[in-house]
């Protein structure tokens, strides 16, 4: 019978009346599994929850759509993968085994249509034989449109569960901690480390995955200090609760280890809730800084290959003694235990007492160890040197076939089948190595375990207990004590001998590698049982020689699932050494990357999106651009107007009401961005004549000069404008995007290139807010806003500044022009900046003054021709913009030198020009320039457009671009195109300053 | 029995258990001499031996590969095909890449899973916008397909994308190229493998060459030291990606080229929900989902020079929270694997593929991000520089003389730091 | 995530720094370079696998570039000086 045949039920058919000393049996649990009610207890996986219920069948696989049950008991399982919760909280591929109950968790299975019993997907398990390993690159081989087709079918058919329906809802942290050891893994190793160790005062972090500490200890019936393993861990606990430099951390994976001693945790806060509490987060992600680590993450056990080794009801003995032990719940009624070590006689006395009839115990081994031999005396039917050949049932085991093996997995004899519902299978244990070989730890290779074990040889941290290759628990316990002590001592500290209790545990015995039974001709035996790869695709990857262990794992997809080949990997490696007839050791391992298992996106994000994760720059006068209708842009993080929308007016209308203000009133502008530079020392002058292309040494104080600056290898880096403000002192101004790199430009040329000049550079560009007036009427306006300040011609020219208050503000004025206009940059104290800025638009009234934006700035510059970053695209000479004028042949600068490279001087550069449209033609955004009016021919481009804008000065459409020897271009007539858009315009090339090429207007 | 794969090849091998499949390629003990080497067994190297083979009927040559084919970059990228550039050189060479990528699979008879399910470009303020609209009409004066695509379009394209303008970076639009898509990386190596093992190069794994052996008079390349003993060959050719300023050093060349990291990394698979290939400029990340149903993301370089296979986390952090700013819905999924490879970054951001200044010694390196892309591409015009002794057209400006006269084929315009392109 | 230990202000987060680039010299005086060699300063690098010197900028910090003596490969750091000085480990 199975948990679905049998509809509501709240009796948990499969739990025991005894046992389970993790579950709580006074708190019940309701849960919904597919359409089904269930209860299980607090303290429950849904996995035991499952069993309890028995439930076998409870998804398909990846390729074949194979019925699957629950394999294993923990973060390793590769089968039990469910849906938990809906809509937005809806979470694919959870693993069941590590997943918490919780009161009303709904659970459904994955990867079926149209259900979970009658799966049509399954028909491809069917025609299974066409789709051996790697047969998508053998068909399908068609033109990409044919593949297209094709690849959305095979898209459908894979991808196990749904992604979730919306946005997350809940909340995720980030949290830093520092400590002198971090101890992954809280089992019996993990334990004694942190006993040693914070004994010894050392600051410890210890984190184990599960609910509770305990590990192994709580899986299995063993004793320490004549106590349960339980009692003992929870003893433990206790003792290092009480330590202020202990932090214990469960439901906590260590999931990645990176440089520098850095390692990230995933702390489950709430996954064992139905949501989050409120204010709190669903899970956090932590970064630990660690001085020592100890790996102490145990073992995993690994399974043998047989013939549908996958049905429900194939499952790990670690497991099903673990589900017996913890959560008092046999997974079976009738068994075959398989085996290659001694760990099978002590579970099936457990199990057995328990209510568990067990048909056969089949060890691979020949003739009888002293606890086979036991277990025989006690009536048990102990079949040695036998495998388990086949598993039979379709949705779940109803028997199992078994027959005299070889060494090798080879039948010697004829097969029997036993009935049977559970198949519990141990071949041994892999060291969990995953965190050591992130830390580019070696492996060694032990051929007692046929494991790969960390080499100590040169490893950065410890590893202690099963995950060292040490399964006897005594061992176990040794090591912890062991390397906890011996971390504390290497950190200078000095811990006291411990105590190591005495242990009990299961001896394990030899367990001679076995890592598949031979199978009948046809028949699947599977070694990853999530991506559905079989011992035959291994055999066909060598075949085909896909021989290496990384074209294995490729070809055939082994280890590439959810479970990252916990408990695969290794075996398809002494599969594939097998077929090589090499040592396993010489084919080699697979690398491990992070993270350990997989973990929610959102818990590395932890909320830095948005302005958290790029915070917004503002202006003091931010809050007046939003209340004015100011339509925002990012410019280099911050946020800028581009233009003040309008009731009755559209956006070009009123940019264009904007760009008249300046020409025939005065606007104003916030122009706080621009990067802002203080820049002192007896040096200063010498220092900035490096590192302009014209000199600075001349200018007079009081006076400033527009400089540009090149890269060292000669093309246009940077420009402003830079005020003398004394012998000493300079105010440069950068561009927005560049500033805070031309300020590290600038620190590295005076602290590496030339530390013997005296000069000092502090960043100002927060410190200063900055709005430009400009237009005929500025003068009048600024003669207004600042009375104390002669504004005259001749006491404020063109490039030069004065100091005083403006709007009752101390400034410094700077006389400067983007516009082409009389203008005026005042510059305050940024924390009175909304008080100039408010003070100048009330002055500006009778002058008939407006705030304009970025667009309308934009605009005037282009009418002006004066380059931005869109022409000086980091390929661009001072030539090409025509400004060969301000390179100073009489010094030496950054830059100047590559000025004479080849490239840099060759003919048909691009160069600077402008473009005029014809009368009513509109020059597209992003155009190319070419001789044919045609958007769909193929043609050489002559160019390109920069910027364009509609000129309201000049009535015309306007753009700046580049154009192959663009000087002696002008007066042609070519072509603007704009295909993505459909766009064209017919332009005429001519100099690129549209508006009053002599400047008068701005020397007024 | 024939080589050829095709949906009859498998029914056929069914019957026998798919037992008598032949190798895809042959492991052979490398001979005393050939007519040229490639030294690197990635993508690159694989596919200038399968054209050297059959175009210029070059078949006595043998690909040197470390460790095992395809284990480098090819095998650690992104698998994104596209072709959109801006600069002549690099849009003629990229788009001649794609159209050997259109034909691949039929001409390897393996399939490459090239899938042509368009390859979008963001664009977050209007700036953006200007710039990669120039981009993208550039392409089409070249005959490179292009497009461009309204919010209304990117919401039926990608239902699962955010196109509020309540968020950090709002979308204004975006640009695409309908062609541009993926492919199956590994397939990719292995199929080229497979072609020009079948034309009888000798791919020779786990051969490490450890010298590069020069005629002391005339300065050509004779031969290589490898560890599998030395081999004689009058042409030499290097695609060896990350690695190329070391075994470039190894003939006294010296390369405008530094090691740089790239990471990776996918989600657990879920059921297909991401329909085509997005990149974002002022977010630097790109993402797709795989055949598999894995959400597959990558970003910016780690930073710093590097050789170590390793990521770090700040970058990946970045992209995480980007990417799941514009696509909520991956928030939930679990991050499931991370990698790196090693990035041969230029100082101009685009490749060398040509010759060396020591005779008989080419190199098609320096892919920086463009590398699995550029595959097809980069071994066709490297198997014509090596067989003709001079570039093709496509790759005539592609030189490494090119860094002397300061020919920069600088895309971004960022200059001489190779951890700006 | 790298630990960088400032000379200035001791190991902290490669977050709060900006890498430079490799330790290149520039040539004291450009001028009396031949193209060959100053395209050789400006674009050609020894990229070492192994022991590699570079500068950093501590942008969230003291706002000061050192050098480091970094492992491309393990990334293990093993030297950080000022500018102008020897390395100190």
């Amino acid at each position: 019978m199975t948990g679905q045949d049998a509809g509501t039920t709240n009796r948990q058919v499969w739990r025991t009346e005894s046992a389970g000393h993790g579950i709580d049996r006074s708190q019940p649990i309701s849960f919904g599994f597919n359409q089904f009610r269930l209860e299980g207890y607090q303290g429950d996986t849904v996995a035991s929850a499952l069993l309890a219920n028995g439930v076998r069948l409870v998804g398909r696989s990846f390729k074949y759509h194979r019925p699957r049950g629950i394999f294993g008991i923990g973060s390793e399982e590769p089968n039990a993968l469910l849906q938990i919760g809906s809509g937005a909280r809806r979470e694919p591929n959870t693993r069941a085994t590590v997943q918490e109950l919780h009161q009303d968790l709904v659970a459904g299975s994955q990867n079926h249509w149209p259900s979970l019993k009658f799966d049509l997907g399954a028909m491809v398990g069917l025609a299974g034989a066409l789709f051996p390993a790697g047969f998508y690159y053998k068909t399908f081989i068609a033109n990409p449109k044919r593949w297209l087709w094709y690849e959305k079918h095979i898209r459908r058919m894979a991808g196990l569960g749904e992604p979730p329906a919306d946005t997350d809802p809940d909340d995720y942290a980030h949290a830093n901690a520092h400590c002198d050891l971090l101890i992954a893994g809280g089992g019996p190793a993990g334990l004694a480390a942190a006993l040693a160790a914070g004994a010894a005062g050392a600051r410890v972090i210890l984190a184990d995955e599960n609910p509770a500490l305990g590990g192994q200890l709580l899986l299995a019936p063993q004793r320490v200090g004549g106590i349960a393993g339980h009692a003992w861990v929870e003893q433990a606990r206790e003792q290092l609760a009480a330590l202020p430099n202990v932090r214990l951390m469960t439901r906590t994976t260590v999931a990645g280890v990176y440089d520098h001693g850095l390692f990230t945790m995933v702390e489950r806060c709430a996954d064992h809730q139905s949501e989050p509490d409120p204010h709190q987060p669903r899970q956090r992600f932590w970064r630990v800084r660690a001085r020592k680590a100890v790996f102490a993450t145990g073992a995993i056990e690994r399974p043998i290959a047989f013939a549908n080794n996958d049905r429900p009801g194939v499952m790990l003995l670690s497991a099903v003694r673990g589900y017996l032990e913890r959560f008092g719940v046999l997974a079976g009624r009738t068994a075959v235990l398989f085996a290659n070590n001694d760990s099978v006689y002590a579970a099936s006395r457990e199990l057995v007492a328990a209510g568990l009839r067990i048909e056969a115990i089949v060890d691979t081994r020949p003739g009888l160890s002293e606890a086979a031999a036991a277990a025989k005396a006690d009536g048990l039917y102990v079949l040695s040197g036998h495998g388990v050949t086949a598993a039979r049932g379709l949705r779940e085991v109803h028997g199992a076939d078994v027959a005299p093996i070889d060494a090798d997995g080879r039948t010697r004899g004829a097969a029997k089948t036993l009935p049977c519902d559970l198949i519990a299978v141990s071949g041994g244990w892999n060291p969990a190595v995953h965190l050591h070989a992130q830390s580019r730890g070696r492996m060694a290779f032990r051929e007692d375990l046929a494991a790969f074990v960390p080499d100590a040889n040169g490893a950065p941290y410890a590893s202690a207990g099963a995950a060292n290759g040490a399964y006897d628990l005594a061992a176990c316990l040794a090591e912890g004590f062991a390397v906890g002590a011996a971390a504390a001592n290497a950190l200078g500290l000095d811990a006291p001998p411990p105590a190591i209790p005495a242990a009990v545990g299961d001896p394990v015995g030899a367990a001679p590698a076995l890592w598949s039974v031979q199978a009948p001709k046809g028949a699947r035996c599977f070694v990853d049982f999530q991506n559905d790869v079989t011992t035959k695709d291994i055999g066909l990857a060598h075949r085909e020689n896909y021989v290496s262990v990384e074209h294995l794992k490729r070809y055939t997809t082994l280890g590439m699932g959810t479970d990252q080949g916990k408990t695969s990997n290794v075996a398809g490696l002494a599969l594939m050494a097998a077929k090589r007839g090499e040592a396993i050791p010489a084919v080699g391992t697979t690398t491990f990357r992070p993270p350990y298992t997989p973990f929610t996106f959102n818990a590395m994000v932890g909320g830095q999106t948005g302005e958290i994760g790029h915070p917004i720059r503002r202006t003091a006068a931010h809050d007046w651009h939003v209340a004015n209708g100011g339509v925002l842009t990012d410019a280099a993080g911050w946020s800028r107007p581009m233009y003040y929308a309008t009731e009755g007016l559209t956006p070009q209308q009123r940019i264009d009401e904007e760009v008249l203000a300046v020409r025939n009133a005065v606007g104003v502008v916030d122009v706080s961005t621009l990067g802002k530079l203080d820049i002192q020392g007896p040096d200063a002058a010498k220092f900035l004549d490096r590192v302009y292309t014209n000199r600075f040494s001349n200018l007079k104080v009081g006076r400033g000069r527009y400089g540009v600056m090149l890269r060292e290898d000669g093309r246009v880096y940077d420009d402003g404008v830079t005020m003398r403000l004394a012998d000493d002192h300079f105010h440069m101004t950068t561009t927005t995007n560049h500033s805070s790199s031309v300020f590290q430009h600038l620190e590295y040329l005076l602290q590496v290139v030339w530390p013997d000049l005296r000069v000092f550079v502090t960043p100002v560009t927060e410190q200063w807010f900055a709005a430009a007036i400009s237009g005929p009427n500025a003068r009048a306006l600024l003669a207004d806003l600042a009375p104390e300040v002669d504004v005259s011609n001749a006491a404020l020219p063109m490039m030069g500044m004065a100091e005083g208050r403006v709007a009752g503000v101390p400034a410094r004025i700077f006389r400067l022009s983007f516009s082409g206009e009389i203008a005026y940059e005042i510059n305050v104290d940024a924390d009175y900046g909304l008080a100039l800025w408010n003070g100048i638009l009330t002055a500006g009234g009778p002058h008939g003054l407006k705030a304009y934006g970025t667009e309308a700035m934009g605009t005037l510059r282009i009418e002006k021709g004066h380059f931005t970053h869109a022409e000086a695209d980091g390929r661009i000479t001072m030539d090409d913009l025509g400004l060969t004028g301000m390179v100073s042949a009489a010094k030496e600068f950054i830059g100047r030198r590559s000025l004479g490279l080849p490239d840099l001087v060759a003919p048909g550069r691009k160069q600077l020009v402008g473009f005029i449209a014809a009368e009513g033609e509109r020059i597209p955004v992003g155009a190319q320039i070419a001789a044919l009016d045609d958007l769909d021919a193929v043609q050489d481009a002559l160019g390109h457009t920069t910027s364009q804008a509609y000129s309201a000065t000049l009535g015309r459409h306007i753009a700046l671009g580049l154009m192959k020897n663009g000087r002696a271009m002008h007066g042609r007539k070519v072509f603007a195109l704009s295909p993505v858009l459909g766009q064209r315009a017919a332009v005429e090339v001519v100099p690129p300053c549209f508006f009053d090429p002599e400047g008068g207007r701005q020397r007024g | 029995m024939s080589r050829r794969y095709s949906i009859w090849a498998l029914a056929r091998n069914a019957l026998s258990h798919h037992e008598n499949w032949p190798k895809a390629w042959r492991s052979p003990e490398p001979k005393p001499a050939y007519d040229a080497l490639i030294i690197g067994g990635g993508g690159h190297g694989l596919a200038a031996a399968y054209y050297l083979a059959k175009l210029h009927g070059m078949t006595n040559i043998a690909v040197l590969e470390r460790g095992w084919i395809g284990g480098g970059n090819t095998g650690r990228n992104t698998t994104i095909v596209r072709s959109n550039y801006l600069l002549d050189e690099n849009a003629h060479f990229y788009e001649h890449s794609l159209k050997l990528w259109e034909g691949l699979s039929e001409d390897l008879n393996y399939n490459v899973m090239f899938s042509q399910r368009k390859v979008i470009n963001t664009c977050h303020t209007l700036g953006e916008r200007e710039a990669t609209v120039r981009r993208y009409n550039s392409m089409r004066l070249r005959g490179i397909d292009a497009e461009f695509l309204t919010r209304e379009d990117l919401a039926r394209l990608e239902p699962a994308m955010n196109l509020s303008q309540d968020v950090r970076y709002p979308i204004v639009c975006a640009l695409a190229q309908p062609r541009g898509g993926t492919a199956r990386h590994d397939a990719v190596a292995w199929g080229f493998a497979r072609g020009a093992d079948s034309l009888g190069v000798d791919i020779i794994q786990n051969c490490e060459v450890t010298g590069i052996d020069r005629d002391p008079v005339s300065g050509a390349v004779i031969g290589v030291q490898t560890t599998r003993g030395a081999i004689k060959a009058p042409k030499i050719g290097i695609a060896v990606a990350g690695h190329s300023s070391q075994v470039a050093a190894m003939a006294g060349v010296r390369l405008p080229i530094e090691s740089h990291l790239l990471q990776a990394f996918v989600s657990e698979p879920v059921k297909p929900f991401l329909n085509t290939v997005v990149s974002t400029g002022a977010a630097h990340f790109y993402i797709s989902q795989t055949d598999k149903g894995e959400v597959l993301l990558g970003g910016e370089l780690d930073g710093y020079n590097s050789y170590s296979q390793r990521g770090s986390l700040p970058s990946i952090e970045h992209v995480i929270a980007s990417a799941t700013e514009m696509f909520p819905r991956i928030g939930r999924l679990r991050f499931m694997r991370q990698w790196a490879g090693v990035m041969d970054m230029t100082m101009d951001g685009s490749p060398i593929i040509g010759k060396l200044p020591v005779p008989g010694l080419y190199m098609s390196g320096g892919w920086c991000y463009g590398g699995f892309k550029a595959t097809p591409g980069s071994g066709w015009c490297l198997a014509w520089t090596i067989a003709k002794d001079e570039p093709h057209p496509l790759n005539a400006g592609h030189t490494l003389e090119r860094f002397r006269t300061s020919h920069m084929i600088d895309e971004k315009g960022a200059g001489p730091f190779p951890k700006a392109h | 995530m790298l630990l960088i230990p400032c000379p200035w202000c001791g190991p902290r987060d490669e977050t709060e720094f900006v890498y430079g680039e490799a330790a290149v010299n520039r040539p004291s005086d450009p001028n009396s370079l031949s193209n060959q060699e100053w395209t050789e300063h400006l674009y050609f690098r020894e990229n070492p696998k192994g022991e590699h010197t570079e500068r950093w900028f501590h942008r969230a910090g003291c706002h000061r570039w050192f050098s480091v003596r970094r492992n491309t490969v393990t990334h293990v750091i093993s030297a950080a000086w000022p500018p102008g000085q020897e390395p100190k480990p």
